[in-house]
């Protein structure tokens, strides 16, 4: 098994909840499949998802939820 | 009390736009910055500037300990807290005058009263300016609802009352349709948003976006005529002018009275909007809602009454009474306001923070450019896309509409994707040059135009973000 990171594609503010009131997409140890969303990047008032992009296993987030982040920056740790 | 020392709770072309006004009248100014605002154009503007927290907004610019601290820390005697985050928030207003400060705005009731869409509605109804037909509340039965559309008329929106930004409205143009969509609009809010609760308005189709600027200093309200708005996306206003190119003379004055009418029976002070809906078949208005702020579209009311509202509002704060009798605000020539959104017209509006490598800024007479742009600055990605607007003025709408495609052809923003080759086509196009659309025009207008704006703006005039 090889340890990856999962990169922001935006810059923007990071969320690990679809809405503030549901609970988060995916937590640390959880499985994901390439196109599971993992939490969604705010920029200038509109949401993008950001995808698994590779099938694996969370090790763990990198990015706290409604942390800013830039275009690049390792949101995720994922074993795959 | 003469305001000293103004505080700006706000950012971008706004703030700009205050610590402009408030220079003009020898006002110092605080301007309040998120970490993702130390270096925009408003902190190099103002006379101080203050760190209030990190680029969330929330923790910031709608922190408000945060701003209050700092207008303790820094002597400022007023806040101005132009349009968005706090403008419209009457808790904010309350604790700025608790504070011992001057709120540059009207009073928190005055905000609580028309932030509340019934009591708005009513206060309208009390001064004598219609509203669109509909319930005055939520309809807790099928029979109660369409007991009250026989009334109005079809066709009607049936609205979920939870509902918000346009979800969950269903149109319903017969009593057939009517039976068939009440429940399914009842289970579906039930559904969404844990509440059946539903009202129901007439729907006004092809009606266009008509607002009536008003000024007022609290016992006194005089109105600077109207903009139209018409041109919109996802209920956003891209494009606004003055006058609105739709209005006869005995309509608009009706409009305008009606607005000056409602600001006084609640003892309005400051710069507002009263927003309308306008059936130019019929000639009827239906007041919509009340914007207890300076809005974006301003300077297309400026440049037609030459009244600086922003001045003319903190003067009110400061205490003066207004300086303009109504039989001197007179509308002269043409004005046309767009907006300058970091947005890509070819993706779909795609928003592109980055970092404006170059800067090239229309000029000359009758144009101005209010944006918090400069060459050289990184356009966060954490606020709304405005980056500025572009507003020219001549003696009549053609003019304008020639010197419009004059000043974007001079204005080039390089480095991120702009709004711009939209309004040149817009520009361009014989409808809007005929003044011929309605609020539902610009969408389908944008998907049989798409081929066009795909190709307007070269990639080679940008540097893509990694």
């Amino acid at each position: 098994m090889a340890t990856q990171q999962i990169f922001s594609p935006l810059p923007g503010i990071f969320y690990r909840r679809p809405a503030p009131d549901k609970p988060v997409y995916k937590n640390d140890g959880d499985v994901v499949a390439e196109s599971d969303t993992i939490g969604l990047i705010e920029v200038m008032k509109s949401f993008n998802e950001v995808k698994a992009g590779a099938a694996g296993k969370i090790v763990r987030f990198l990015a706290e939820n409604e942390d800013a982040v830039m275009a690049g920056q390792p949101i995720a740790e994922i074993d795959v | 009390m003469a305001i000293k020392k103004l505080l700006i709770a706000n950012r971008g072309e706004i703030a700009v736009r205050i610590i402009r006004a408030a220079r003009d009248l020898g006002i110092a100014t605080v301007q309040v910055y998120s970490k993702a605002d130390k270096d925009s154009l408003a902190v190099r503007l103002a006379d101080e500037a203050i760190d209030i927290g990190p680029p969330q907004a929330s923790k910031s610019y709608l922190n408000q300990a945060a701003i209050l601290a700092a207008a303790q820390a820094t002597g400022a005697d007023a806040i101005h807290p132009g349009y968005g985050f706090l403008a419209e928030n009457a808790e904010f207003a309350a604790a700025v005058e608790a504070a011992g400060l001057i709120f540059v705005g009207p009073t928190a009731q005055s905000i609580r009263l028309m932030g509340d869409k019934v009591a708005a509605r009513e206060a309208a109804a009390s001064a004598g300016v219609p509203t669109v037909p509909g319930s005055e509340g939520r309809l807790e039965s099928e029979e109660a609802a369409f007991a009250l559309v026989e009334k109005t008329g079809f066709p009607v929106m049936i609205k979920a009352a939870a509902g918000g930004g346009g979800r969950g409205i269903r149109i319903a143009r017969s009593a057939e349709e009517f039976h068939h969509l009440m429940p399914q609009a009842q289970a579906e809010a039930l559904a969404a948003f844990g509440d059946g609760g539903l009202y129901v308005e007439r729907l006004i189709e092809g009606a266009r976006h008509i607002e009536v600027q008003v000024l007022g200093d609290g016992r006194d309200v005089i109105h600077c005529f109207e903009r139209e708005c018409s041109l919109q996306r996802r209920r956003q206003k891209v494009w606004e002018e003055a006058p609105s190119p739709s209005l006869t003379q005995a309509v608009r004055e009706k409009l305008c009275s009606s607005a000056v009418a409602l600001a006084k029976a609640v003892n309005y002070r400051g710069a507002g909007t009263l927003e309308y809906l306008y059936d130019d078949r019929t000639g009827e208005f239906y007041f919509l809602e009340m914007n207890t702020r300076i809005q974006v579209e301003h300077p297309v009311t400026e440049m037609v009454t030459g009244i600086d509202l922003v001045r003319e509002m903190i003067r009110v704060a400061g205490g003066e009474p207004l300086r303009i009798r109504q039989d001197e605000v007179r509308v002269g020539g043409h004005s046309i306001e767009v907006r300058i959104n970091a947005e890509d017209p070819a993706r779909n509006f795609l928003p592109n923070p980055g970092t404006v490598s170059a800067l090239s800024v229309p000029g000359g007479d009758g144009v101005r450019f209010d944006s918090m742009l400069y060459q050289g600055y990184t356009v966060p990605p954490f606020y709304d896309s405005l980056l500025g607007k572009l507003i020219v003025h001549d003696k009549d709408r053609p003019s304008a509409i020639r010197r419009l495609e004059r000043a974007l052809a001079e204005l080039s923003v390089e480095g991120i994707f702009t709004t711009k080759p939209l309004h040149q086509a817009l520009a361009r196009d014989a409808d809007v040059k005929a003044g011929r659309f309605h609020t539902a025009w610009l969408e389908p207008w944008l998907e049989s135009h798409a081929a066009a704006l795909a190709t307007a703006q070269p990639p080679s005039a940008v540097k893509v973000a990694p």
